[in-house]
């Protein structure tokens, strides 16, 4: 019966849904978020976060704290990463499997104190992250689990010149914290604010983690704004936020990483820590493939070589016209400026400079597998 | 930006100019802005032939493909060479950027679209304002 059909359910929003709306960002639907998909223009703020800077509102992103003593044991049993290397106020890349060595969700650990983990986890996945970790580590004793994600407003400040920017609105001494670290410090006012050497655009720059509160995050939203104008600062959307990741190489929950991928194809087994001596979930399943000899299909970087643009879902071929996978993220790189894409296809034809075709409405555009990440900022000159 | 009122309009967002037996085409300004930046635009060869409604090429933006409708049936007499090199001339001024050139194989289409009055109606509730 139509009647009892499951209303769809109203899109949610971040805390700086109205000033987003109010400065006339096009907003889009992102995986049931209400969310700028651009501002004064997708490329513009490409540009802007690779040669300046570029602040993101990434609030929907879910944070997930784990405390209470046996915290570590929850976190390695949870995160393929090896979480005891942390210290405290460090950050790392890790990822939350099933029992097969594929995907729950990709996250970013980071150790507060002992016995104290936040970890970072996607927005699309917040649900079912949730209901994980509360299915895998509920039963331990004594870890409390506490979902904070609608507690904070996630700002990400991206950029070479990210760090002058924050700088103006802070005390803190943002050149001691390295990349992958974080400290806690008074920003635009506000105490023991979470900065975080952070991000998931391929360059240098800091999430900032503050109360949800609109007010609140309007006004440091507006306030990084302004700090930044003199470099050249935009407020972003997450159309940048995706082409930035992708010339990065970095992976996207659904499309280089979901739970019919495993691990070793992702190209994400640097992260796994098989020999961490902690029994984590998935890493039977790792073994077992490494075992096997590795995996049968791989993520590779695609450069079109011939005029046209590979998207998402596009078939990749042989160039005499044999489906042999397809791409999971593909787009031109606005700041490259070329058309790339990531794509999954067999061992055999993952070598550099194999020459390939994506297929195009039904034409064949050759393409040719290149290094990644494809591209990489530069060292930091002193 | 407003829609010029001596030009025809597509519920698929292409306008066409006619003087004579000839029509120059391009896209709104409405699409410009929904595409956003953009990058690539794939254009039939001078000498085809168009069906009036049928899909004669394509625009891609970064983050989206869209299909170009003709909105006449004719012969293509022109192609704007110019927006392999600079698709972003879209952008900039989606009313006088054209696309190309056709000779009308029956001018009577033309009563089938939209007015500039009738194409802002449209777009207005197609976006819910």
């Amino acid at each position: 019966m139509s009647t009892a059909s499951n209303p769809t359910p109203p899109l949610r929003k971040t805390a700086l849904n109205a000033t987003h709306r109010a400065h006339r960002a096009k907003m889009v639907d992102f995986g049931g978020w209400d969310m700028p998909v651009e501002y004064s223009g997708l490329i513009a703020e490409h540009i802007a976060v690779r040669t300046a800077v570029g602040l993101f509102d990434v609030s929907h992103m879910g944070d997930i704290q784990l405390r209470g003593p046996g915290s570590l044991a929850a976190v390695q049993r949870l995160c393929m990463n090896d979480a005891s290397r942390l210290a405290v106020g460090q950050a790392q890349y890790s990822a939350m499997l099933t029992p097969d060595g594929t995907f729950v969700d990709d996250v970013l650990v980071h150790k507060l104190s002992d016995n104290d983990y936040l970890i970072v986890i996607n927005a699309g996945t917040r649900d079912k992250d949730v209901a994980w970790v509360r299915k895998q580590i509920g039963a331990m004793p004594s870890i409390h689990i506490s979902d904070y994600s609608d507690y904070y407003t996630q700002l990400a400040i991206q950029g070479p010149r990210a760090e002058a920017t924050l700088a103006k609105l802070t005390d803190t001494d943002l050149s001691a914290i390295k990349n992958y670290w974080f400290t806690y410090g008074k920003v635009c006012g506000l105490y023991n604010v979470m900065i975080a050497r952070t991000g998931y655009t391929g360059e240098d720059g800091f999430e900032i983690y503050i109360p949800s509160d609109e007010p609140t995050s309007s006004r440091v939203w507006g306030e990084v704004l302004n700090a930044g104008a003199e470099f050249g600062i935009l407020p972003c959307g997450l159309g940048a936020r995706n082409t930035l990741r992708l010339e990065s190489a970095m992976a996207l929950y659904g499309h280089e990483i979901s739970d019919s991928i495993n691990v070793f194809e992702a190209n994400l087994a640097r992260y796994a820590k098989l020999g961490k001596g902690f029994d984590f979930v998935g890493r039977a399943a790792l073994a077992a493939i490494q075992a096997a000899g590795g995996p049968k299909r791989k993520l590779i970087g695609l450069e079109m070589i011939e005029r046209g643009i590979g998207r998402d879902g596009y078939p990749v071929c042989t160039v005499t016209g044999e489906r042999i996978g397809e791409i999971t993220s593909g787009s031109p790189a606005p700041f490259l400026k070329k058309n790339i894409a990531l794509a999954y296809v067999p061992m055999q034809y993952a070598a550099l400079d194999e020459l390939l075709a994506v297929e195009i409405r039904g034409q064949l555009v050759k393409a040719k597998v290149v290094a990644t990440p494809f591209y990489k900022r530069a060292k930091k000159s002193t | 930006m407003a829609y010029p009122a001596d030009y025809r309009y597509t519920k698929e967002h292409e306008w066409i100019s006619v003087a004579g037996a000839t029509g120059i085409v391009g896209i709104t300004d409405y699409a410009q802005s929904s595409l956003g930046d953009i990058v690539f635009v794939d254009l039939p060869k001078v000498g085809d032939t168009l069906e009036a409604g049928k899909v004669f090429g394509s625009v891609e933006s970064v983050k989206a493909v869209s299909d170009l409708f003709s909105p006449v049936s004719g012969t293509v007499t022109a192609i704007n060479e110019e927006l392999k090199e600079k698709p972003e001339w879209i952008n900039a001024d989606a009313n006088t950027t054209w696309m190309l050139k056709l000779d009308l194989t029956n001018p009577a289409e033309l009563d089938t679209l939209l007015s500039a009055a009738q194409y802002e109606a449209f777009i207005a509730e197609e976006t819910g304002h």
